[in-house]
């Protein structure tokens, strides 16, 4: 027989009774998201600041932005080779090209070796630390401030722009290296150490068949920015190369059509860099 | 077919030979470029002892350098107050173009095309041409370095921007729009808070980068830290350019160290 005694009905009606305590949270707030909002907060408050006190000089906006608009328009749209000719432009192209290069290959090959030193899991932690904090202080100096440096210490010229980019750029390929030695399985490593090698053998056969495609992927970025930089240095320390040309043409002849003509011819080498680099990442990747 | 047989023999003299081929290659792109540039690297190397041993006598900063330490501070205070309101600016629009332009998020393909190619011309117009053009329509003034630092910065922000996008943004967004989210909405609950931890991080590098940058700027228009240095250096008082180094190099690491503890915390 079956009691009914039971009130309770097996499958009770659900309740949907409102609860205040029990609200689903569509935003959490955690340490991150405070960290955020603190950040973004402060940063549009000081920009608000800045672009409130900047400085004008009392430059009449729309007349300067009617000027600039005409320079534009000289620029881009009748860029012709001016005074100097389109030979003498290349050759100085030219400099200011292998300057990006050979810097690169200085930086490349010292910043490996510093890298090398510097990660946590090759080196004990002593030497890494120091090579650490002085790259950092190489870092933390402006490249136009080595380049203007060493142009005083060892004369203007090439040797004075080659150095000075240099620095930073070992400064730089050093921790981006070094970022990607301590990336590495170290199982990889261990593999090798068990075996007996050499600390150098480790390197060469284990970390760098490794770390390759970072490796390549970082000088060729490197390599564009130090172009930029030849660039930069030329204008600003008289190292010569294409910059010291834009300086000249930009900021004394006031031949705004040269300037454009430099420009592009600046802009095609940055392109065929970018180009490289993006088809050397896909080889290295593909593999 | 048959297979050529590798062996070990063969694989590693194959290896041996197109690494020396590559070291061979860049040895003589290094010989030639400075037969080229006139770079002895041999005279180089020695000359930068010599360098530091002449910097550590002239550009020391002695006890009278102290008093140009107010002035320093002033320029050094307005150039990092420059480069935060030009990456922020700067980062207010590359978002905008970034959201058109991306993969994952844009509008369509010519959009995509457009916006890449606006992104890559300005990244690529040197910073000295900015700079000098700038200068000539809007005269010696901390707007023109700001101008110049802007425009420079929205190129590089807009392809970070869009590369964040695309790597991180796709699944949150597919979720979204399977609900039946608008294209706004998709925007502004999906992709939006989930890129912003890498896009404060982005924002923080830019910054510290822009500081650099404005130095340059700076002796080019005439404008904040750059101009000082500037000013102290030719006028041979390198005991004062010294200190305007030290004063960049404590601001500078100040500021790496504290975006690395602001990331460390959001990301």
């Amino acid at each position: 027989m079956i009691s009914n005694e039971g009130t309770k009905p097996i499958v009770s009606k659900p309740s949907f009774q409102k609860d205040p305590q029990q609200k689903i949270k569509l935003h959490k707030t955690t340490a991150s998201t405070w960290m955020i909002q603190a950040v973004t907060i402060s940063l549009i408050l000081i920009t608000f600041y800045t672009l409130t006190h900047l400085n004008t000089e009392n430059v009449k906006m729309a007349d300067a932005f009617k000027g600039l608009m005409m320079t534009f328009n000289q620029m881009f749209l009748q860029p012709n080779a001016g005074a100097d000719g389109f030979w003498v432009l290349l050759e100085a192209l030219g400099v200011s090209v292998l300057l990006g290069i050979l810097t690169t290959i200085i930086g490349a090959v010292l910043g490996f070796f510093f890298a090398v030193i510097a990660s946590r899991n090759l080196t004990n932690a002593y030497w890494g630390a120091g090579i650490r904090a002085l790259m950092a202080v190489v870092r933390a100096i402006p490249t136009i401030l080595w380049a203007l440096i060493f142009s005083i210490a060892v004369g203007l010229g090439p040797t004075a722009a080659i150095l000075g980019l240099s620095f930073h750029s070992v400064a730089y390929l050093t921790k981006a290296y070094s970022e990607s030695i301590e990336e590495i399985d170290p199982a990889i490593i261990d593999a090798l150490k068990v075996t007996g090698c050499k600390f150098w053998t480790i390197v060469f056969q284990a970390v760098w068949p490794t770390i390759i495609p970072s490796l390549v992927s970082w000088t060729f970025i490197r390599l564009e920015i130090n172009f930029a930089n030849a660039v930069a240095v030329g204008a600003a320390a008289g190292a010569g190369g294409i910059g010291y040309q834009l300086f000249v043409t930009s900021g004394l002849s006031f031949d705004f059509h040269e300037v454009g003509y430099i420009v592009y011819m600046v802009i095609i080498v940055t392109l065929i860099l970018e180009f490289i680099a993006v088809k050397l990442r896909q080889h290295y990747l593909g593999k | 077919m048959k297979q050529p047989k590798v062996t070990a023999a063969s694989y590693l003299g194959k290896k041996r030979l197109v690494q020396s081929g590559v070291l061979a290659l860049i040895a003589g792109i290094y010989a030639i470029g400075c037969y080229i540039l006139q770079f002895d690297t041999i005279q180089g190397t020695l000359s930068i002892p010599k360098a530091f041993a002449w910097l550590a006598i002239n550009f020391m900063p002695t006890q009278s350098s102290m008093s140009y330490l107010p002035q320093i501070m002033e320029k050094l205070f307005d150039t990092v107050l420059m480069s935060i309101a030009s990456v922020v600016v700067a980062a207010v629009i590359a978002i905008f173009f970034a959201i058109l332009g991306s993969k994952v998020t844009g509008i369509n393909k010519f959009m995509q095309v457009l916006v890449r190619g606006i992104a890559s011309f300005f990244r690529n117009i040197p910073l000295v041409a900015w700079a000098m053009i700038l200068l000539f329509s809007f005269k010696q003034s901390n707007f023109t370095g700001f101008l110049a630092l802007l425009l420079m910065t929205i190129g590089f922000l807009i392809r970070a921007f869009m590369e964040i996008i695309e790597d991180e943004a796709g699944e949150a967004m597919m979720a979204l729009k399977a609900t039946g989210a608008s294209y706004f909405q998709v925007i502004f609950q999906a992709v939006i808070p989930q890129i912003i931890p890498s896009l404060i991080s982005w924002i923080l590098y830019m910054i510290e980068n822009n500081v650099r940058d404005a130095t340059l700027v700076g002796i080019l228009t005439g404008t904040g830290i750059g101009f000082i240095f500037d000013i102290y250096y030719k006028s041979f008082r390198f005991d004062a350019a010294g200190m305007t180094v030290l004063s960049i190099i404590v601001v500078v690491i100040g500021l790496e160290t504290l975006s690395n503890q602001i990331r460390k915390v959001i990301l």
